[in-house]
């Protein structure tokens, strides 16, 4: 039942703060931060109770659907909806998705404070779709029946929108339109594809149902499979975004608010991270091993063109949004390594990438709000006038440039070694991003903080409130780049499931995961056993390069 | 009198039906479209005579006489509206009628 | 004792958490107070650390430490975790020691710059960062150092950030040797998937055991990783030129970074693997050639340079060729004497060079200095104990015992050969010519700027005590023909192999004779430095500028067009190709796709004219051939 309230709250909240919106500005803001704060609240005290249930060993009986049906599930909810045709209410939360809900909220929370000053018009209605954008994101996390999952999926684009379309910038109606029309059109197609695959199980078994778990399993012939799966990743790849699908991202993040900004960037490209891992693999797990070159090239493409392009932009909040298709590059190579390193490492980009990122283009924000542009012509010597600013991106900087010792680097480095062990040349692209990373990093730093103050502006440094932000912002990513293994236990029973279930499948090549299956010999000194016996045929280790 | 073969009036209400069509193509004049019409409206009905005359069928005129009915109407319709259009537009230009473009 | 190690980098970093929270707060007294303090401690503490280590070793001849586990990912779990033994003693003395010294000039150095506090945060970031470089356990963890001092390197590089030149220099630094980092970031991964762990004792018992199994491919390949990563990281060839550049941060900052501890971390690495390094001999080869060609090229480039820090700048670069040389030969404990040695003297002539250089009010150009000998008496004395260090004057400096070693080991090593022999006595002539010129230079002649500004205690007692390490630093380790005292090699000889010196070349290498050939090589280069920049200085100026030399002299001014070549090559391809695909190529496709739609509107709004002829005939015309088709058919 506390699922329920994930997205009952701030869905409720969100009328409550237009209405509050029409008395005062302030009662909207204060709505809308305690229709945030509350379900991350609750989410946290979830997370906090179920650390025993995280820890404890993976206990499913067996591969397979069943797996995934019996063990992993911290806790599920199952109600009946639409049943002629199959649908159900059908919401569960597992390790994951507490790490994504925890992300919405936080990322949420977040937004509704770096717009306190930023938004002065039609506040009530701003925070009404913020909160319902926030609602969408967790009913999209938490859903496991298919037809619910596309619900929130598409349920969340319109809020979106007018969040662009109304409080955005220069050409907000574009990118709007733009945005909508990209993750539409691929949602379509992702709509056509489950629809295709409930029939294919109905006629197989005489069940007609949207039940993710019950739809596991269901054979198909590989074309048929392969062409469903296109129908997923076409929704996730716009979503994530992947080379070449990317070119609505850096239009919508230009020119929506700040608030936007960072739930799109933090939270809402993740849908296509989630997506993959939770749905495409499990679904598809041969096809998605067939797919695997492609994705690994596409991916590997956008870490480098996103990194070379983010160089070549003036615009600031441009170049910070090509940071993330160089981003995401990473996590959908992560995916399709599909092995527990990677799969760890996709999650923490996930959560670094959103807390860096995300920390990013409210600073952007806030240096539009002082100085009222983000080109980076009109910019240079900031650091003088506002020194906490300028040290505050230079840590997001290093952040987005993989600096060892934050969140980013742990990710980036799991991510690359677990690469490493499907497709070299992958991850040695992947490494050479990470050049082009520090290249545009501190071209950034030079361009707006550093060289000659040609501009002579004068504004005030963070604000109490931003300087609550960052701190813990910072404090987040130094915590998980030094101890990041809260998390990777949280994670670890979803990754496990995942590679149980789709063990034996071409997805999961023999021998690769030698060391992920010996569970018990992880932990410092018995390595030296596992590793020497694991390590003895050293040839299947690197198996399986395309 | 010496019997007309179906084909010489078929060809007859071809040519007629073309005079019409060709009118209505080049001509502007709102009056001389109604003509034109007129035009092809009975070089149907004489198809229509002719074959019922060939198939010895009552079913030829009683189409005609649809026919005939169908272009009085049409003219009634026609001309009123010929008149609006005038007064509208000032002219009997059909080009002028224009507004419906895209 | 032992068990304070973690103290050790966290004094550091707790100074620079502390500064960068409360700097504002404690003013210009407190933040010194904290900066210099913070690595004082540490100094101390290390050297007690040091000292119980040495009093009794423990079992295994090393200290591990382990605080917590990293993550624990699928049976990869690298600790944070630390590691002491011969090898990083040597280190962490020299760091924080020498560390400390240079923060005590700092205080006076920067006392009158804005970013004093900023400084400090910098400084003690990355003696942090450093201190985990060579504690470090595992190699992701000496990754992390590594990174680290690399960010601090580039901050402090830039530290005068309203010059875009120097933020440019700093940013050559970080990205060039980041390029170097992807190749040994590569080597981690390869290592790791191959043996399943990077904690580096167990790593190299791993691939010592295995071996000449298999997997020496394996081996060879990582050993050629881990020196791409080491070429980026120490400035060696083909990677050098970001360090010239570096020279526009604060002297203090390339005194200790640029040339006492953080260049010197590849030759760190490379002793600290040095297993796969005796298992692949190719590799072993590759890094001999490295440090040779280096050596070489920046000691001839430093024979022409004009800015006094660039001069040291290349001859800190040649001298780290000479460690990379002793590495190649296996001579790694040669290798790891020479930092210590360098350490020494080469911040000492960097302290030294920035005492000159604010005296004469930001003159960098060492022919407008000169005639410093009587203003300034206490930094000629100690810099020119540190140029004859550098050029190995024998017995009375540091330098002269370690390259002895290294030119010995060169030749008599079983991995040496004469080539290697006779580069390394070059470099010992071309660094006896280029080092006395500057003392010539700076401190003889006519005096051409005035000084404004003296030193004060703060700043002299680095140097005094500097100049004194240069001249007792290398009494540790003394030839076999000198009494053979060597406690230094003694100490090293618990965590490194003992170079393989076998057969007649060894045994004429280590003879006095082999001395007496270093030692006239040298006196030669000082000898001739005397005569072409002491009697005969004009002469010399006017050769130099004759227009059959000029072409030589820019090329060595230039580093040997590294740089034009690399603009070439790699920064302006990339550059173009960002400028023309900045409004993103892929986009032209989507919007070529919606143009498309717009014509397609375009052309069929434009058939709806509107009259009703048109229409009509093109319903006429469709009639005719759909009767046309269904008759003629």
């Amino acid at each position: 039942m506390i699922l329920l309230w994930y997205v009952l709250i701030p869905t409720v909240a969100a009328p409550l703060a237009w209405l509050a919106g029409r008395r005062s500005p302030a009662a909207a803001r204060w709505v809308a931060l305690a229709g945030t704060a509350a379900p991350l609240a609750l989410v946290a005290a979830q997370w906090i109770a179920a650390t025993d249930r995280l820890s404890a060993a993976f206990t499913a009986a067996g591969p397979g659907a069943a797996g995934l049906a019996a063990g992993s599930w911290v806790v599920d909810l199952r109600a009946p909806w639409i049943d002629s045709l199959g649908i159900s209410f059908f919401v569960a939360a597992d390790g994951l998705t507490l790490i994504m809900l925890l992300l919405t909220f936080g990322l949420g929370l977040l937004s509704v404070l770096c717009s306190w000053r930023g938004i002065t018009t039609r506040v009530g209605a701003f925070h009404f779709m913020l909160l319902w954008t926030v609602a969408g994101l967790a009913g999209v996390f938490l859903a496991l029946d298919l037809f619910l999952f596309y619900f929130f999926f598409e349920m969340m684009l319109i809020p979106m929108y007018f969040l662009i379309a109304v409080w955005g910038h220069e050409r907000r109606v574009y990118s709007a339109v733009k945005f909508f029309i990209f993750t539409q059109v691929s949602g379509l197609l992702m709509l056509v594809a489950i629809v295709a695959l409930v029939l294919i199980h109905g006629r197989a078994t005489g069940v007609y149902t949207f039940d993710f778990t019950q739809l596991l399993g269901t054979p198909l012939p590989a074309g048929t499979a392969f062409v469903l799966m296109l129908g997923f990743f076409a929704a996730f790849a716009v979503k994530l975004p992947a080379w070449p699908l990317h070119t609505w991202l850096p239009d919508a993040h230009t020119d929506a608010p700040t608030a936007g900004s960072v739930l799109l960037a933090g939270v809402l490209i993740k849908i296509g991270a989630y997506g993959m891992l939770r749905f495409m693999a499990p679904l598809f797990p041969d096809a998605v091993a067939a797919f695997r070159t492609w994705a690994l090239a596409l991916g590997a493409i956008g870490i480098i063109y996103g990194a070379v392009l983010a160089y070549a932009q003036s615009d600031m909040k441009r170049l910070v949004a090509y940071t993330s298709v160089s981003h995401m590059g990473f996590v959908l190579i992560g995916v399709f390594a599909w092995n527990e390193l990677a799969l760890q490492g996709v999650v923490l980009q996930l959560v670094c990438h959103a807390l860096s990122t995300g920390a990013l283009f409210i600073l952007v924000g806030g240096l539009q709000d002082r100085i009222h542009t983000r080109d980076m012509a009109r910019m240079g010597g900031l650091w003088r006038v506002a020194p906490r600013m300028g040290g505050t991106a230079m840590f997001f900087a290093m952040a987005a440039l993989g600096l060892p010792g934050l969140g980013n680097f742990v990710a980036e480095f799991l991510i690359l070694v677990g690469v490493w062990q499907v497709s070299r040349w992958a991850a040695v692209l992947g490494a050479v991003g990470l050049v082009f990373a520090t290249v545009y990093a501190l071209w950034m730093m030079q361009r707006a903080f550093q060289g000659e103050e040609t501009h002579r502006l004068s504004f005030p440094d963070l604000t109490r409130i931003e300087v609550g932000m960052f701190a813990s912002m910072i404090v987040a990513l130094v915590l998980l780049g030094f101890w990041p293994q809260p998390l990777i236990v949280t994670a670890r029973q979803t990754v496990d499931g995942l590679q149980r279930m789709t063990a034996g499948t071409a997805l999961v090549a023999p021998g690769a995961d030698a060391s992920t299956s010996t569970d018990g010999a992880s932990g410092g000194p018995a390595v030296t056993d596992g590793a020497a016996d694991t390590g003895s045929a050293p040839a299947t280790g690197d198996g399986g390069a395309p | 009198m010496a019997a007309v073969s179906l084909d010489h009036v078929l060809a007859l209400a071809a040519v007629l039906f073309a005079v019409g069509f060709v009118g209505l193509l080049t001509r502007r004049n709102l009056i001389v479209v109604l003509a034109c019409i007129e035009i092809m409206l009975n070089a149907a009905g004489l198809a229509f005579v002719a074959a019922g005359a060939r198939w010895g069928q009552a079913d030829g005129q009683v189409m005609f006489l649809f026919v005939l009915a169908m272009a009085a109407a049409e003219v009634a319709v026609g001309l009123a509206l010929a008149i609006r259009f005038r007064q509208a537009m000032k002219s009997l230009d059909v080009d002028d009628a224009d507004r419906l473009r895209g | 004792m032992l068990s304070l190690l973690w103290l050790i980098p966290a004094l550091p970093a707790a100074g620079s958490v502390l500064l960068v929270l409360f700097g504002r707060r404690l003013g210009r007294g407190g933040t010194a107070w904290v900066g210099t303090g913070s690595v004082s401690l540490s100094a101390v503490l290390a050297l007690l650390v040091c000292g119980s280590f040495l009093a009794a070793p423990p079992a295994g001849d090393a200290y591990r430490q382990v605080l917590w586990t990293w993550f624990d990912v699928g049976g990869f779990a690298p600790a944070i975790g630390l590691h002491l033994d011969a090898v990083s003693i040597v280190w962490v003395l020299v760091i924080t020691v020498v560390g400390f010294l240079i923060h005590l000039y700092s205080v006076e150095h920067m006392e009158r710059d804005d970013g004093f506090t900023r400084f400090f945060i910098y400084m003690d970031l990355f003696v942090f960062s450093m201190l985990v470089l060579v504690l470090a356990d595992n190699l992701l963890l000496l990754y992390l150092g590594w990174e680290g001092v690399g960010l601090c390197s580039y901050l402090l590089i830039a530290f005068w950030q309203e010059d875009a030149q120097n933020v440019y220099s700093g940013r050559k630094a970080f990205i060039v040797t980041r390029v170097g980092d992807t190749a040994l970031i590569a080597g981690l991964f390869l290592l790791f998937t191959h043996y399943h762990t990077l904690e580096i004792g167990q790593l190299m018992h791993l691939v010592a055991s295995r071996s000449p199994a298999p997997d020496s491919g394996v081996v060879l390949a990582a050993g050629l990783l881990l020196l791409g990563g080491a070429v980026g990281k120490s400035a060696q060839a083909p990677l050098q030129t970001w360090l010239p550049d570096a020279m526009a941060g604060p002297s203090p900052v390339s005194a200790l970074i640029h040339a006492a501890t953080m260049v010197t971390a590849g030759v760190y690495l490379i002793a600290r693997t040095n297993v796969l390094y005796t298992l692949a001999p190719d590799a072993r080869l590759a890094v001999a050639i490295v440090g040779t060609v280096t050596l070489l090229l920046a000691g001839f480039s430093a024979l022409v340079q004009r800015d006094l820090k660039r001069a040291l700048a290349y001859s800190t670069i040649s001298q780290i060729g000479y460690m990379f040389l002793a590495l190649g030969v296996s001579g790694w404990e040669a290798a790891v004497f020479h930092f210590m040695t360098h350490a020494f003297f080469k911040a000492l002539l960097f302290l030294a060079a920035g005492v000159v250089i604010v005296a004469l009010a930001d003159e960098h150009d060492i022919f407008r200095m000169g005639g410093l000998r009587r203003e300034l008496p206490a930094v000629f004395a100690t810099f020119t104990v540190g140029a004859a260090a550098l050029a190995a004057l024998p017995l009375v400096t540091d330098g002269f015992y370690s390259k002895d070693l290294i030119i010995a080991t060169s030749l008599g090593s079983v991995d040496g050969g004469a080539w290697f022999y006779v580069a390394s006595l070059i470099g010992a002539f071309v660094t006896g010519l280029y080092s006395f010129r500057l003392v010539w230079l700076v401190f003889f002649g006519a005096r051409r700027t005035e000084v404004s500004r003296r030193p004060r205690w703060r700043q002299l007692v680095p140097l005094y005590a500097l100049a004194a390490l240069s001249v007792t630093g290398g009494f540790v380790w003394m030839p076999a023909w000198l009494g053979g005292f060597e406690p230094l090699r003694k100490l090293l000889d618990t965590a490194l192999p003992p170079a393989p010196m076998e057969g007649a070349a060894a045994h004429f290498a280590e003879s006095v004779g082999a001395a007496l050939i270093t030692i006239l090589v040298v006196a030669a280069g000082v000898g001739l430095s005397y005569v072409l920049w002491m009697p005969r200085r004009e002469r010399t100026q006017a050769f130099a500028a004759a227009p059959s030399v000029q072409p030589l002299v820019a090329l060595w001014l230039g580093g040997w067009g590294f740089d034009w070549f690399y603009e070439r090559v790699f920064v302006r391809p990339v550059k173009r190709f960002a400028h023309w695909a900045r409004h993103d190529l892929v986009d032209h496709v989507v919007g070529g796709i919606a143009w498309l739609n717009l014509a397609g509107w375009r052309g069929l709004s434009a058939g709806q004219n509107g009259r009703l002829r048109g229409y009509l005939a093109v319903t006429g015309l469709g009639v005719v051939l759909v009767l046309a088709v269904v008759v003629l058919r």
